[in-house]
């Protein structure tokens, strides 16, 4: 396409093969998406989406600026200033306090070391601290224990009127960069390499008085934790930024399984060493992790791991499922996973099992397919695990959304409602299916119809 | 654009025809019959070939009380269009027929001369020894140094096809009526600037005199008055008695009733004061009424430092002073206002008859069609033109609007103005409409106008007398008086018309008759004023002549409708129908006593048993209140045919229709072509009040358009892509010639909105996909620096949104497609030559696809279940078997048609005051690159 273009006239020829990432046509059958709606207001990068209920989400990035969307008509519905810098962290509360009518909050941690929660009701500042020695970095709310903890170089927990109930002493000046909570009242918090386990208690002189301990700290990783999941009550898995994922588990907190260097392809005989010189750490890095009850689904590097926690390997990968780094997955109710990376893109993948023949080795697909002069990671331990074993599984690219031209931070799944997606251009754009957009439409149509007594024409 | 110019006859000379016509004699059926006027090639409906001028033109004469009637100026202001015509003779035929009474002067009860403010008069009349036939304007400004401080002027509308001023009278009037009110608006003011001054000078005069007076007095210790001194006490006098009356004239031009302003956009620096208009009408000894000439006063000097002068008591000679200009009449900002209006009037009213109805009626129907008018329309100018009466909706599908409309057909008058019906001799002109006041709401109004009426003529008969005794002919077409001196309630309240019964005014009549001029008075009431509202006009100054008591003259007759029996019982809609047919008889000239009879002739199809179109389309009128239907309701004969016409080919969506629409076109290609060389206007017909700008943009798109369709073989798949909503860049190094191809491809792009259409026409930044939800057709630079590399990635990124026309090396990367409704929109054998005439057939065939997405956005059962258990899939399946059966698509057409409705329920579902956010909607259809 772009050769043609350049060329001007001659024939796009060879416009995928030159690609290591795997691509789809332009025909897309199982592609819901076609319709959208640029949501235009962010004056900066677009960092954060989060959902406030069946259809809102609000949207914070860089800019200092919360906005309320409608996921359905894609109306803006508040913006929220308050904070001078960009967000670091944002996260919704919904307070269904004991008698009171449930509203619908959200706070929101920026770089100007402040704290506000905001009412999404009416778009209006409710509270805002400005107490912090440094910026916070992750919330989590934990709404067992009607509280939430702030986690920056200290961690801090709050009730739900803002008071400060109890903090920790400061841990490191990198500070907390993720939080999950644990079953038991615990907390794990991933503190540059080490993984510091919480546990809340409540005081002994006061009904609303907690205490904060740290109960245990692993240090298992060999870098600084990027990514914290907790799997269910039993099972949470972090991830860093050398490719290590470690299974935990959430009451003893014990290394259940680990896996180091699955995506490690130093063994594979194709590579070159000099191409893997030339790699750098975020190659290997675990940005995001999201899980179901069987498997972890880890974004790596350029692709895409799936990791299956009975059998404790990967069942599945797409080594170069984008063209840069992935930056958040999300898994659907159906076999669908979806990624979004720096390259702009949002692709829709489906867990596919593999029919195929027990002798024909697995990854040779994959890999012929690439080609050389790519840093592969091929053919790891897992990948040769796979070749004994069946079923087989595999990550079928079913659709890609191209709309932002710069890298795609996040996205929010709506269900049926479609997918919102921010980005470093500014833009958040709602993906809809248009076939149920445009029923909406007929919809909507024929009761205005109505509304005007004109509804007179019928076949 | 709804439709185009009918199918028109040809007739040919009879000696061409020999020649090509021997051998293979047509059996008689098919025969044309020929036109009897026609040169070669000639447009059947140019009624007058014989005319000394090329085009229709605007005059500005005035009735000079010291040189007589004078041409002042033309529009446009061009001595070939005139051509060889003479100006000044006409001037004073027009002039001659001035109807108006406008007297200034004492009347009887009152001590102080009054202005009267009169109507304009509008007549048409023909001159046929020209060839020229006027709608004819007349109107009085004020001036304080002409005699009877008024100054009668017209401003005609000359052209050489009477049908055209009789089927334009309506609109004429109204656009003349805004110009005539902008001069008056700014005569009143400098006629009121001007009575200052003379205020000022008067008093320092007085002061002056005064002071004389005085020191005589004072001087004067004989006891008695000398001479000098009752000179001067009785110059004073005089001067005091001026005073009052100039104080009187002041308070009677600002307490103006500026009831019009509310209806003209030209007086935004007027203040509104609604004040009733003084019952002024009246008459004084119009000598009496200058009681000192201002002689030396400077005019217009706003300075409110005016210094005054001493005035003297003996007046300059009539003769000696020059009078004022126009221009000075009227304030340089009204009366550069005024050319302005009659500028666009000349526009406006420019081209053949033909296609100004036809223009009047697309836009009619056009504005009718809320839901669809504006994908493919430029529906701002829809939005343009007040005096159209407001419609109740597009809903009116229903029968009885139908019944309605039938019914109002049928009952429509028939104008034709048949010459040979009229004795050459001179007949009354005036006509009386007074009307009878049964419920006797307000008896002594209708008295008071009529007895004032009864003043006025007499001196309209001195008036006329002098000009009618020039013994040359003119005919006089119609004349009417649109503007009423009655309120509304009071003219809907005695809606029959009796004759009136002045039995003094039959003598104006017979002298007239003896003299030897023959003025042929053709009609009085052209269609155009068949409108009740305007029937309700009282002719208030001049046109109240009784009717002939015997009508053995062949005068016009008003036969009292008295048939309390229908009147009684009807409501409004018969009252109207009935007034409608009361007045077509009298335009007819019909002697038929009984009105209730219908005209055999109405009803009656526009093809004649000959086959041949005599009438061309007669000009739309909007629905009157009784009727509800979304129908026009047409006065001419084949108004009845053309909207079903229409519609029908809007809704069948048949291939007939379609092929057929084809054939059409090359027929209206020639006959344009024909009519814009042979007609007695060679001017291009502009769009009906579309700037002519937008007609000419509208040409070099069809022109560009049948450039693009010729040349490229992939014509088709490019305009898909628009129709279907796909955005389509066209890129190229050239600036010029990628303008050249959005312009022509511009014609295909579905509007989104009532605003702009989303066409691109040159960008040189790379695109984002903000953009393509914007716009729909793109012009593109391609530039070989990096930045045009960046261009270029953009465009190979968002691939799937976009169809890719390089302009350079002549490609095109687009979805396939093997639908048909774009091989009949864009056929590169098409015979059609001119860009005009492209367009009209492009918007014919978008406006069904129009209709076809209407219907299939509107239909519910096409979207939901019928009943709650039908399963999804059913409604899936209708809707497809709709698509494709009844509305006749296939393959990519679906998709044009599902995308035009997708815009249709946007629109339609859309709040008013919200902008909304814009949506991009795509598929992800594989795209293909086509090669020359």
């Amino acid at each position: 396409m772009l050769r043609w273009l350049i060329g001007g006239g001659r024939e796009p020829q060879g416009l995928a093969e030159k690609s290591s990432v795997q691509t789809i046509g332009e025909e897309q059958l199982q592609n819901p998406y076609t319709e959208l709606r640029v949501l235009k207001g962010h004056q900066d990068i677009v960092r954060f989406l989060v959902q406030i209920d069946d259809c809102r989400f609000a949207s914070a990035g860089d800019d200092g600026i919360i906005f309320l969307w409608n996921a359905q008509t894609g109306e803006k519905l508040y913006e929220l200033h308050g904070h001078t810098h960009k967000i670091t962290a944002i996260a919704p509360f919904s307070s269904s306090d004991d008698t009171e009518e449930k509203t619908d909050l959200i706070i929101s941690a920026s770089a100007d070391r402040t704290l506000i929660v905001w009412d999404c009701t009416s778009g209006r500042q409710v509270q805002k601290v400005s107490c912090f020695h440094s910026t916070v970095k992750c919330l989590t709310v934990l709404q067992r224990l009607n509280v939430w903890l702030s986690g920056g170089s200290d961690l801090c927990v709050w009730n739900r009127k803002l008071d400060l109930l109890c903090k920790t002493s400061h841990l490191t000046d990198a500070g907390i960069s993720a939080l999950v909570e644990l079953p038991k009242n615990c907390v794990a918090a991933a503190v540059g390499k080490e993984l510091i386990i919480f546990r809340l208690s409540a005081s002994k002189n006061g009904s609303e008085g907690w205490n904060v301990l740290e109960v245990k700290c692993l240090v298992d990783h060999q870098d600084n934790i990027s990514s914290l999941v907790s799997v269910n009550d039993l099972i949470f898995v972090t991830g860093s930024h050398v490719g290590e994922l470690i299974v935990w588990d959430a009451l003893d907190w014990t290394k259940r399984a680990s896996e180091c260097n699955f995506w490690d392809s130093s063994i594979h005989p194709d590579v070159q060493p000099e191409i893997k010189l030339s790699q750098s750490p975020n190659e290997t890095s675990v940005q995001h992790l999201t899980s179901n009850e069987e498997c972890v689904f880890a974004a790596v590097g350029k692709g895409i791991y799936v990791y299956n926690l009975q059998m404790k390997r990967v069942i599945a990968c797409q080594r170069a499922a984008h063209d840069s780094s992935v930056l958040h997955i999300e898994k659907l109710p159906n076999r669908q996973l979806i990624s979004c990376s720096e390259d702009g893109s949002v692709r829709i993948w489906e867990l596919r099992e593999k029919q195929q023949l027990p002798a024909e080795p697995v990854p040779t697909g994959f890999f012929n397919m690439w080609g050389f002069g790519r840093a592969n990671k091929q053919a790891n331990q897992a990948a040769k695990k796979m070749q004994e074993n069946t079923p087989m599984y595999f990550l079928e690219l079913v659709g890609d959304l191209i709309g932002h031209s710069s890298a795609v931070q996040m996205f929010l799944y709506f269900g049926e409602l479609g997918l919102a997606t921010c980005s470093a251009d500014h833009l958040i754009i709602l993906w809809k299916d248009g076939e149920r957009e445009s029923s909406l439409r007929s919809l909507a149509l024929f009761e205005k119809l109505a509304q005007n007594g004109a509804l007179q024409l019928t076949l | 654009m709804i439709s185009a110019p009918d199918v028109v006859a040809f007739t040919r000379e009879e000696e061409l025809e020999d020649d090509l016509y021997r051998e293979p004699p047509l059996p008689e059926e098919y025969s044309v019959p020929l036109f009897p006027f026609a040169g070669q090639g000639a447009n059947p409906w140019a009624k007058v070939s014989g005319s000394k001028f090329t085009r229709d033109f605007i005059l500005i004469s005035e009735f000079s009380e010291q040189v007589g009637p004078q041409p002042l100026l033309t529009i446009p202001d061009d001595a070939k269009v005139s051509g060889t015509f003479d100006l000044n003779y006409f001037s004073l035929r027009i002039m001659s027929v001035d109807y108006q009474a406008s007297f200034v002067g004492h009347p009887p009860g009152s001590a102080y001369p009054k202005l009267n403010f009169v109507e304009d008069s509008k007549v048409v009349l023909g001159d046929s020894k020209e060839g020229a036939f006027a709608y004819v304007h007349h109107l009085t400004l004020y001036d304080l140094e002409a005699r009877g401080f008024v100054r009668p002027f017209c401003m005609a509308y000359i052209s050489a096809d009477e049908h055209k001023i009789m089927q334009q009278f309506q609109e004429l009037s109204a656009e003349f009526s805004k110009a005539s009110e902008c001069l008056k608006t700014g005569n009143r003011k400098a006629f009121a600037n001007e009575l200052e001054k003379k205020l000022k000078d008067l008093d320092y005069t007085r002061t002056v005199l005064h002071n004389e007076t005085e020191q005589q007095k004072k001087a004067n210790d004989k006891g008695y008055y000398t001479t000098q001194a009752i000179e001067k006490a009785n110059e004073l006098a005089s001067v005091e008695k001026s005073i009052i009356e100039h104080q009187d004239l002041l308070r009677q031009i600002r307490s103006y009733p500026y009831r019009k302003l509310k209806e003209s956009e030209f007086h935004p620096y007027e203040p509104e004061c609604a004040l009733d208009r003084a019952d002024v009408d009246g008459d004084q000894d119009p000598t009496a009424s200058d009681p000192a000439e201002p002689g030396e006063t400077h005019l217009y000097t706003h300075m409110p430092s005016y210094t005054p002068k001493l005035i003297k008591a003996k007046s300059a000679k009539c003769f000696d002073k020059k009078l004022k200009t126009l221009k000075e009449l009227c304030d340089v900002y009204f009366f550069t206002q005024t050319l302005d209006q009659l500028h666009h009037i000349e526009r406006t009213f420019r081209g053949d008859v033909c296609y100004l109805l036809t223009e009047q009626i697309s836009r009619a129907l056009l504005k009718q069609q809320s839901v669809t008018n504006f994908l493919f329309e430029d529906v701002s100018f829809l939005d343009e033109k007040p005096p159209e009466k407001p419609y109740r909706g597009c809903q009116g599908l229903g029968q009885d609007a139908v019944d309605e409309k039938c019914s109002e057909e049928s009952l429509a008058p028939k104008v034709v103005i048949s010459l040979g019906s009229y004795k050459s001799s001179v007949e009354c002109v005036p006509i009386k409409m007074e009307q009878e006041m049964e419920d006797s709401e307000e008896p002594k109004m209708s008295e008071s106008v009529m007895s004032e009426h009864q003043e006025n003529l007499d001196y309209l008969d001195a008036d006329i007398k002098g000009s009618i005794s020039s013994g040359e002919s003119i005919e006089v077409l119609g004349t009417e008086k649109s503007g009423s001196g009655l309120t509304k309630s009071e003219s809907q309240a005695s809606l029959p018309v009796i004759p009136s019964p002045q039995a003094g005014r039959s003598k104006v009549g017979s002298r007239r008759t003896v003299s030897e001029d023959s003025i042929e008075v053709l009609s009085t009431c052209p269609s155009e004023s068949l409108i009740p509202e305007d029937f309700k006009a009282s002719y208030p100054s001049a046109i109240n002549e009784e009717p002939y008591v015997d009508d053995n003259e062949g005068g016009l007759r008003f036969t009292p409708r008295l048939n309390p029996g229908v009147d009684g019982g009807q409501h409004d809609i018969s009252k109207q129908e009935s007034l409608v047919q009361v007045d077509a008889a009298c335009c007819i000239g019909k002697e038929s006593p009984n009105f209730l009879e219908p005209l055999p002739e109405l009803g009656q199809k526009p093809c004649e048993e000959d086959g041949v179109v005599r009438i061309p389309p007669q000009p739309y009128r909007p629905a009157e209140q009784g009727l509800r239907g979304g129908f026009p309701s047409h006065d001419g004969l084949s108004g009845g045919l053309l909207p079903y016409e229409l519609d029908s080919r809007y809704l069948t969506g048949s291939r007939e229709v379609s092929k057929s629409s084809l054939d059409e076109c090359s027929d209206s290609t020639s006959y344009i072509s024909s009519a814009a060389s042979t007609c007695s206007d060679r001017t291009p017909s502009p769009a009906h009040l579309a700037c002519a700008t937008g007609e000419r943009h509208r040409k070099r798109a069809g022109q560009n358009a049948l450039r693009f369709i010729r040349q490229y073989p992939f014509a088709h798949p490019a305009i898909y892509s628009l129709l279907s909503g796909r955005t389509l860049v066209v890129l190229g190094e050239d600036e010029a010639m990628v303008k050249k191809l959005v312009t022509a491809l511009s014609i295909f792009v579905p509007n989104c909105g009532v605003y702009a259409k989303p066409v691109k026409h040159w960008v040189t930044s790379p695109l984002h996909l903000v953009d393509f939800q914007k716009w729909k057709l793109i012009g593109l630079q391609r530039t070989v620096s990096p930045a045009g590399v960046n261009v270029l990635h953009a465009l190979s990124r968002y691939s799937r949104y976009l169809s890719i026309l390089d302009a350079d090396s002549k490609t095109l990367r687009c979805p396939l497609y093997k639908g048909t409704v774009v091989a009949r929109l864009a056929d590169h054998r098409t015979q059609i030559k001119r860009g005009s005439t492209y367009y009209m057939h492009v918007q014919s065939i978008l406006t069904q696809l129009c209709s076809k997405a209407f219907l299939f956005a509107f239909c519910h059962h096409l979207h939901f279940p019928i009943s709650e258990r039908e399963p999804e899939e059913s409604v899936v399946n209708r809707r497809i078997n709709f698509l494709k059966l009844q509305l006749g698509l296939a393959n990519e057409d679906i998709k044009i048609v599902q995308y035009l409705a997708e815009l249709l329920k946007l629109h339609y579902i859309q709040e008013p005051g919200q902008g909304g956010n814009p949506l991009l909607r795509f598929d992800y259809v594989p795209s293909f690159l086509y090669k020359i």
